[in-house]
């Protein structure tokens, strides 16, 4: 790896400080589960390192049922997975954060790692978009917050402005008879990149569906809310035929290449099976609730 | 730039101190630096598992953790494991099981194997294969490995102890 210097302020102040001072100079390191891979290869080379990972709002997981999750961008996903009630409330991003890697992976990886380095096949961020989160980003001008699915430009690029740090992922708290999943598909059982993911969460009111979201992963050039698949639920029974054009949408949303892990036709093809098959087990989920 | 740090941490139960370099690695750290060779490097990119040690007590890829970042930590590595010659009930299965052959992935696989067994006393098959999913062998095909974990587990239960707290 290239030379560099390294900080770990403890302070959100100390570290903004810094991220200011250095601007395009500097890059935050959370589990480094990327940024390290990045650095060796030179990719990225950063001649400051912030670790955030001592900072108290970046270190926060703080769940009610009023206010909803305040979930810090520094949480390991290991930290999410084990947690009672994010198992119980969210269930799809925390099936996300538990099939990101290996446990030597998610034992040191965060979910606000996953979204700031900006992969189009990135686990949770589908999740997330499911669940509507925002994301609450400070930096030199003061704070701002931006809808996740807005977050990431293109891969590896995000929102972000030289200075700016993400702080934490507001989700709203569920709603009553609501609840997420989350799907992956890659050849094998543990340990690999997406080949397409799909999040959704699906609150019903009665045997009606009243609200739906759809999020979309490895099928563009971002992750992607499927706005129209998601809006095609509301006031809709969950049956085949609202399930067939869920997913039908929800594959037209989609706009991805041809690679080594699929072709863009098959790639589209899977996000409509995994479209219906998400939304089914969120709403059995949510239908507990 | 490449101005040393002091790096203070505890390293299988002795407090140890180091220098290095923001740059390098903790496994850079544990090997060249205490050497420490136990933890192997392999692919550098977290994959393969073969420098798996317990930071705190949850395992991770030392070669994606730097130096500087074990800052009053607790880790704990292969060379942890045994109590002078007195091994690891792991590491007694796997001599029993035949679990290794060239051996490169053996030091990672103990101890993710630790760290499940310190979790979850009495895994099944399944999570088993599940807490070993991020360390990769080309020799074994695993399941001798697995057997040696499941039968390890079930030794400790039956009064074998590991000799330290791992």
């Amino acid at each position: 790896m290239h030379a560099f210097n390294y900080e770990s302020p403890s302070t959100l102040a100390d570290a903004l400080k810094l991220m200011k001072a250095h601007g395009e100079k500097a890059r935050p390191l959370c589990g480094g589960t990327d940024l390290l891979i990045q650095m060796r290869a030179g990719v990225r080379q950063p001649e400051f390192v912030v670790d955030i990972k001592k900072i108290k709002e970046l270190r926060e997981l703080k769940f009610s049922a009023r206010a909803g999750l305040r979930l810090g961008a520094a949480v390991s996903c290991i930290d999410i997975a084990e947690n009672e009630e994010m198992r119980r409330n969210y269930p799809g991003l925390t099936e996300a954060a538990h099939l990101i890697g290996s446990l030597q992976i998610q034992n040191r990886a965060s979910v606000g790692g996953n979204l700031c380095n900006g992969s189009p096949a990135a686990d949770s961020t589908p999740a997330l978009i499911a669940l509507k989160a925002r994301a609450r980003i400070a930096g030199p001008r003061g704070e701002r917050e931006v809808p996740v699915e807005e977050f990431v430009v293109s891969p590896g690029r995000t929102v972000l402005k030289p200075g700016e740090l993400l702080v934490q992922l507001l989700i709203p708290a569920p709603a009553p008879h609501s609840s997420d999943a989350y799907l992956r598909f890659i050849p094998r059982n543990e340990m690999d990149i997406a080949v397409v993911g799909v999040g959704a969460s699906v609150t019903l009111d009665g045997d009606k569906v009243k609200a739906a979201r759809i999020g979309l992963g490895a099928v563009a050039a971002t992750p992607l809310f499927a706005q129209k698949a998601s809006e095609s639920l509301a006031g809709k029974k969950l049956d085949d035929a609202a399930l067939e054009t869920a997913a039908r949408l929800a594959s037209e949303a989609s706009s991805p290449i041809d690679d080594m892990r699929g072709t863009a036709e098959y790639r589209r093809h899977v996000t409509g099976v995994l479209t219906r098959r998400v939304l089914t087990i969120a709403a059995e989920r949510a239908r507990k609730r | 730039m490449s101005k040393k740090t002091l790096v203070e941490t505890t390293i299988n139960g002795e407090a140890v101190e180091f220098l290095c370099e923001p740059r390098q690695s903790l496994l850079e750290c544990l090997r060249d630096v205490l050497e420490l060779t136990g933890s192997k490097e392999g692919c550098l990119t977290g994959d393969c598992g073969a420098c798996s040690v317990l930071v705190d007590g949850r395992a991770v890829c030392s070669c994606l953790m730097l130096g500087v970042e074990a800052q009053g930590k607790n880790i704990r590595t292969v060379e942890g494991l045994a109590d002078g010659t007195a091994l690891h009930p792991l590491q007694q299965k796997f001599l029993e099981h035949a679990s290794l052959q060239c051996g490169i992935c053996t030091p990672g696989i103990l101890v993710s194997a630790t760290a499940l067994l310190n979790r979850n006393p009495d895994p099944t098959e399944q999570e088993v294969r599940y807490a070993l999913a991020g360390n990769l062998c080309r020799c074994t095909g695993y399941d001798k490995i697995v057997r040696a974990v499941l039968d390890a587990a079930k030794a400790m239960k039956s009064g074998a102890r590991p000799n330290r707290a791992a």
